[in-house]
């Protein structure tokens, strides 16, 4: 049996709407037949009636009843179809969940689920990654699962957490990755994981460059070099343990990240060693994002557009021969 | 309803509508009286941040407050004073929360009509209009979830919020839900000092409650008679399984959007209509034409509402405000996935 990373994210709504009554989800398509776009909730509406509803295409609201029904004591997953239409909720998810329990010390338990990130052909507005907006406001936990097993552990945690979850999840790794089983147990939220283990250079990244990352080392093996890569998991909050201790391993750092350039969360993990980890580092820390521009529809572009293993294995190279 | 009780000997006992309407001009009165303090304190330097009062629109806001019942979810807005104390909030949490006590319910952390006691189902509204619209629907739909039945929500707005995308999606979620419901909407003519013809266009707001698969009522705010029938009508179908209610109240208001704001722009042929009507003094009139109750009454309610809220300001004045070093900076309630980045 092999189970996808799709699945498991479906196997997990399953197991939560099965273990407790406080869980309902609430999205565009996904009740009825359906299943939600991507079939991430496929069956769910049949097997627990009246606990998978179909909304309006209202993402405000969508969030907003959320964060009603979680203050008075139900545990709801939103589903946004696209990552992007998110910026609709923007307001909901940042000035009301993000600041409710600082304001008025009632936490709000809500998990909005992000199917995130770039797929050929999906252009500017079906491809975009959010998470460094939300990990830039105070309030929320920021998810970012780049294995099955974690795809399915941490949803099932992002339900128990009492404080408003992001939970990003890239349509890319859908299909794409496979896992034989589902675990048990995860590793808890904020640890990152070492994906690889090497000497050389540290690779830091989430999601699906977590991917990217490791066909680099695997590919730089090849040519002598031993390459960590390190599985942020959740970009907020931020394992900067983790990141320090594999630089003063290596004494070099990449990060690698699909969404825009600007800030975010390959920014701030630099940031973060550069002040605390400075005397660890035998070269400047280097980054590499998507570029500054919006997401391109053309396969052509959109390969491009994205930091993809050749890239990443060029600035790895520049950066070991420092 | 007061006019039928006219036409009944002056002399009788007040019948229960009678009654009602005391009590909801008491915490008319109440308010009145504590949000002239807090604009005298603030013009004093005494409060940071903003004063909104609701003048004007006390009779809507009592109104709504107080036929909600324990239990019941309310989303106050900006001017609704009458009805956050009619629903049962402490005037300790005003002063508090206008001063900077760090015993407020906000803590210091957010400040004047912010606050709200979410445990006790009075919702904390954020400055975003009309985002409190979908999440008193989400706290309905949990009602439902768990079982539990009779209980409405009642959420306030204004006609400049009404104009806002939150407001609709909230609209329409809340009649696709087919959720126990109240939306009522004072149009007090400003959205702070934009006039209704930069609002909106349509013949009338109310008309929009049939778009949305609601059931629309229009009701002159200053006449706390009128208040109390249609606002209570509206609560009253709702909690019957009516469809989700829209009251539309009109008013003048009368006051800046703020206590920083002279309101200047308010034209004086719009305080010439029957809109711009104080509710308070129209509700003392009634009582007076109905002798409803007595001048030294009013008086000894006036002296009582004074002394209230004298207290809850000296309480809250002695109080210590919250100092930075000994904040607790967590955003969320989980300790062991707080970021300190240093």
């Amino acid at each position: 049996m092999s189970i996808t990373y799709l699945e498991a994210i479906r196997e997990a709504q399953a197991k939560l709407l099965r273990d407790d009554e406080r869980v309902f989800i609430y999205g565009q398509d996904v009740g009825g037949t359906f299943g939600g776009a991507f079939k991430a909730t496929k069956g769910l509406a049949k097997e627990f009636p009246g606990r998978v509803l179909n909304t309006p295409i209202s993402e405000d609201a969508m969030v907003g009843a959320a964060i009603g029904a979680a203050i008075e004591g139900m545990r709801p997953i939103v589903e946004m179809q696209f990552a992007d239409f998110s910026s609709i909720a923007l307001n909901q998810i940042l000035n009301n969940a993000g600041t409710h329990y600082w304001r008025t010390n009632v936490p709000v338990p809500i998990t909005v689920r992000l199917p995130s990130g770039g797929t050929k052909g999906s252009g500017p507005f079906h491809s975009q990654s959010m998470e460094s907006i939300y990990a830039h406001y105070p309030g929320l936990i920021v998810m970012t699962p780049a294995t099955v097993e974690d795809a399915y552990t941490m949803l099932i945690e992002a339900v128990a957490i009492d404080d408003p979850v992001v939970y990003c999840e890239h349509k890319y790794l859908y299909y794409h990755l496979k896992a034989d089983k589902l675990p048990t147990e995860g590793v808890p939220t904020g640890k990152a994981r070492i994906a690889r283990e090497g000497r050389d250079l540290t690779i830091v990244s989430y999601s699906a460059m977590v991917h990217e990352a490791l066909a680099v080392a695997e590919q730089l093996a090849g040519e002598g070099f031993e390459i960590e890569v390190i599985d942020l998991r959740s970009v907020k909050p931020l394992d900067t343990n983790a990141v320090l201790a594999s630089v003063a391993r290596t004494g070099r750092l990449l990060c690698v990240g699909e969404s825009f350039p600007w800030g975010g969360v390959t920014a701030e993990v630099i940031a973060r060693v550069a002040a605390e980890g400075f005397h660890l580092l035998d070269a400047a820390p280097q980054r590499l994002n998507a570029k500054d521009t919006p997401i391109p529809y053309h396969p052509n572009l959109w390969s491009a557009h994205r930091p993809n293993a050749k890239e990443i294995a060029r600035k790895a190279r520049a950066l070991l021969r420092e | 309803m007061l006019q039928t009780a006219q036409r009944q000997s002056k002399t009788k006992k007040p019948s229960p509508p009678h009654e009602r309407f005391l009590e909801a001009y008491r915490w008319m009165l109440l308010t009145r009286t504590l949000e002239e303090k807090l604009v005298s304190l603030y013009r004093g330097g005494l409060i940071t941040g903003g004063v909104y009062i609701g003048r004007g629109q006390e009779a809507v806001s009592a109104a709504c407050g107080l036929f909600l019942q324990k239990g019941d979810i309310f989303a106050p807005l900006i001017r609704d004073q009458a009805g956050r104390s009619a629903f049962g909030e402490p005037l300790l949490d005003v002063t508090r929360t206008y001063l900077g006590s760090r015993e407020g319910p906000m803590r210091g952390r957010d400040g004047n009509i912010h606050r709200g006691r979410p445990q006790d189902n009075q919702l904390a509204m954020v400055s975003h209009l009309g985002a409190m619209i979908s999440v008193t629907v989400g706290a309905l739909m949990a009602k439902r979830f768990k079982g539990e039945k009779g209980f409405i929500g009642l959420a306030c707005i204004g006609e400049g919020g009404m104009q806002t995308g939150a407001f609709h999606e909230g609209m329409n979620i809340a009649a696709v839900e087919q959720v126990p419901l109240v939306i009522v909407a004072t149009n007090n003519h400003y959205a702070y000092s934009t006039p209704n013809d930069r609002e909106f266009a349509c013949h009338d707001l109310v008309d929009r409650a049939i778009g949305y698969g609601f059931e629309g009522y229009s009701l002159d705010g200053t006449d706390l008679s009128a208040c109390l029938e249609v606002i209570g009508g509206a609560v009253k179908r709702a909690r019957a399984g009516r469809p989700p209610q829209l009251v539309v109240a009109s008013v003048l208001r009368l006051s800046g959007h703020g206590e920083h704001d002279d309101a200047s722009y308010v034209t004086e042929e719009i305080r010439r209509e029957p809109f711009a009507r104080d509710c308070l003094k129209v509700a003392e009139q009634t009582i007076a034409d109905l002798n409803l109750a007595d001048a030294k009454t009013l008086t000894e309610w006036r002296k009582e509402a004074a002394a209230k809220v004298d207290e809850a300001i000296a309480t809250a004045q002695k109080e210590a405000p919250p100092e930075g070093d000994k904040e607790d900076w967590c955003a969320i309630s989980v300790r062991d996935l707080v970021e300190s980045p240093e």
